[in-house]
């Protein structure tokens, strides 16, 4: 069932969270309970005022109804369908699914996602074991140990007649190796101990970072106030479990706080209000440059910057570093992106500006204007290979633009057919 | 040159020619290489034992041994280097090389053998086991 008509369905759970009664919506609605009724079971499209009306009673936004807050999770759902291995049926029923039963749907989405971080757990963990040169050496060491107290141990408890010249020996190669032993075997513990206090069973160390950065929507007053430092915020707060999470949020607030001291927000806001959003014009105001105008306006309130706005942040692998969402841009939590986002193109083109706006395939195929560029993460010096970063600001809309670019969130979810940045199948059979 | 057992090397060696059946032992480990030194000296073996792998080959193609005990990681070569260089001379094709090694992975065996070792042992191991496959190959080696 496709998307905009699951509005009904959006109705009725709506109408009874707030315990309305049929006939009492269709009442204050205008319209003949039968009516509504029809409307509630999909069976009658519903838009213009009469949709407004009903958001008016029900108190949502109409968006809320026709469109649905389930694009992230349907994302997720068809991820989950595809790890499963399992052929799914009902794939094309999946908006339906999460329109109806959007408990189950997150608790399975959720399911999804750890299953997700623990994957990637198990690989680092294996990947440690079988690659780690300190781990090689430990146990090397633990079991050359063992097979010389086994082999001496052996000699005393089975030789009959043993010189006391030998005898001492052994006995003395015994207590050494056995010393030996209980350090090497306990230094192994510790080092595979040390992943398991606990600090990463949250998950990966960028999903707790950016759990944290969510916490606060990724805007931080005591750092535009100069009032607190990044490891004040970072120390204690309790999304941050893992050493290594808490050093990726330091870096992040680290990297906040050079931007906003380069563009404090009183400044930012009255040039915003009288010069509109303009990242170049930006850029010259305040004599930054255009990666940190992009920040910048990603951390900005939404009642500042008059609209939602998400950010990526790759480095030259294409791995995405930094994720800010933004509703109704899916962004892969793990693996590749789609090599189509303005993003890649800037990276490939460091120090152009990419301004391009993009759609993104699926039922809702809502526009973005996306402004990306790359730089180097250091003044580049002579005989040296530059390390180039790029990040992409994304704001809603973009409609203006007569033929926007058809992006995806990742191959595997996007349904988009003949692609030649296409990396692997999709699971999706259907062209939206 | 003097060896570990104080006698030049010439000396050593009608000593081994004397005893009749030599090995070389090349292993960092020194208590292990006490152990086997031992056991093998009781079955009526002579042993030379090493602890570098650089100077591995010059020591074995000097000793001309009945057998080698290999450990695999040694420092200055290791021991699948020692074996392919061995396996290279045609005077070394058929000495039997018993490889001693901690790590013990379907991977590790199948390399060694495709370097050419000829037994794979994998620590800690029993001094039983060792005495038994340096007879059997020792005996093999006869018969070929």
């Amino acid at each position: 069932m496709a998307r905009d008509t699951l509005t009904g369905s959006r109705i009725r759970e709506r109408r009874l969270i707030l315990g309305l009664r049929q006939a009492e919506l269709a009442r204050e609605a205008g319209i003949s309970a039968s009516y509504l009724n029809l409307i509630e079971h999909n069976r009658r499209r519903i838009g213009g005022k009469l949709l407004v009306g009903i958001a008016g009673v029900l108190g949502v936004e109409p968006s809320m109804l026709s469109e649905g807050a389930e694009a992230a999770l349907i994302s997720t759902l068809r991820e989950a369908a595809a790890d499963s291995g399992v052929p799914v049926a009902e794939l094309d029923r999946v908006d339906e699914f999460a329109g109806r039963f959007p408990g189950w749907a997150e608790v399975l989405a959720s399911g999804h996602r750890r299953i997700a971080t623990l994957e990637r757990t198990v690989e680092t963990l294996s990947d440690r074991l079988t690659h780690d040169p300190n781990l090689a050496a430990s146990v090397h060491e633990v079991l050359s140990t063992a097979a010389a107290i086994r082999s001496t141990a052996s000699i005393l408890a089975e030789t009959g007649e043993l010189e006391p010249e030998w005898r001492d020996r052994f006995h003395k190669n015994l207590n050494e190796d056995s010393l030996r032993l209980s350090e090497s075997s306990r230094a192994l513990v510790s080092f595979l101990d040390e992943g398991d206090t606990g600090e990463d069973r949250r998950g990966m160390p960028q999903e707790e970072a950016e759990a944290f950065l969510q916490a606060s929507r990724f805007h931080f007053p005591a750092l535009e106030e100069d009032a607190a430092a990044p490891e004040d915020l970072v120390r204690d707060a309790p999304e941050l479990v893992s050493e290594a999470a808490r050093s990726l949020a330091r870096a992040a607030l680290e990297q906040y706080q050079a931007d906003a001291r380069a563009m404090p927000l009183p400044a930012l806001s009255r040039q915003i209000r009288s010069g509109g959003l303009d990242p170049v014009a930006l850029a010259r105001q305040f004599g930054c440059s255009l990666p940190v105008v992009l920040r910048r306006l990603a951390a900005l309130p939404e009642e500042v910057l008059g609209r939602e706005a998400g950010l990526v942040i790759c480095d030259a692998s294409g791995t995405l570093l930094f994720r800010k969402p933004v509703t109704g841009f899916a962004m892969p939590r793990f693996g590749a992106s789609c090599p189509l986002w303005p993003l890649y193109t800037a990276l490939v083109r460091p120090h152009v500006p990419v301004r391009r706006s993009v759609v993104q395939q699926g039922r809702n195929a809502a526009a973005f204007d996306c402004m990306a560029v790359a730089w180097p993460l250091e003044i580049p010096d002579f005989g040296a290979d530059p390390l180039y970063r790029a990040v992409m600001l994304i704001l809603p809309g973009g409609q203006e633009a007569q033929d926007p670019q058809p992006v995806g969130a990742s191959c595997r979810v996007c349904p988009r057919q003949g692609c030649p940045a296409r990396r692997e199948p999709s699971i999706l059979k259907e062209e939206f | 040159m003097r060896t570990r057992t104080g006698l030049s090397g010439r000396a050593r060696r009608e000593e081994i020619l004397l005893m009749g059946r030599h090995v070389v032992l090349i292993e960092d480990e020194p208590n292990i290489t006490e152990a086997i030194r031992f056991l093998l000296t009781r079955d009526g073996w002579s042993v030379d034992a090493h602890t570098d792998g650089a100077t591995a080959v010059e020591v074995i193609r000097d000793a001309d041994p009945d057998l080698v005990i290999l450990d695999l990681m040694l420092p200055g070569k290791s021991g699948l280097e020692i074996v392919r260089e061995l396996r290279a001379e045609s005077a070394m094709q058929t000495l039997p090389v018993l490889m001693l090694t901690a790590r013990g992975q379907m991977r590790d065996r199948e390399m060694a053998e495709k370097a050419g070792v000829t037994r794979f042992m994998t620590k800690p191991f029993s001094n039983a086991e060792v005495l038994t496959a340096v007879r059997d190959l020792h005996a093999q080696a006869g018969q070929g």
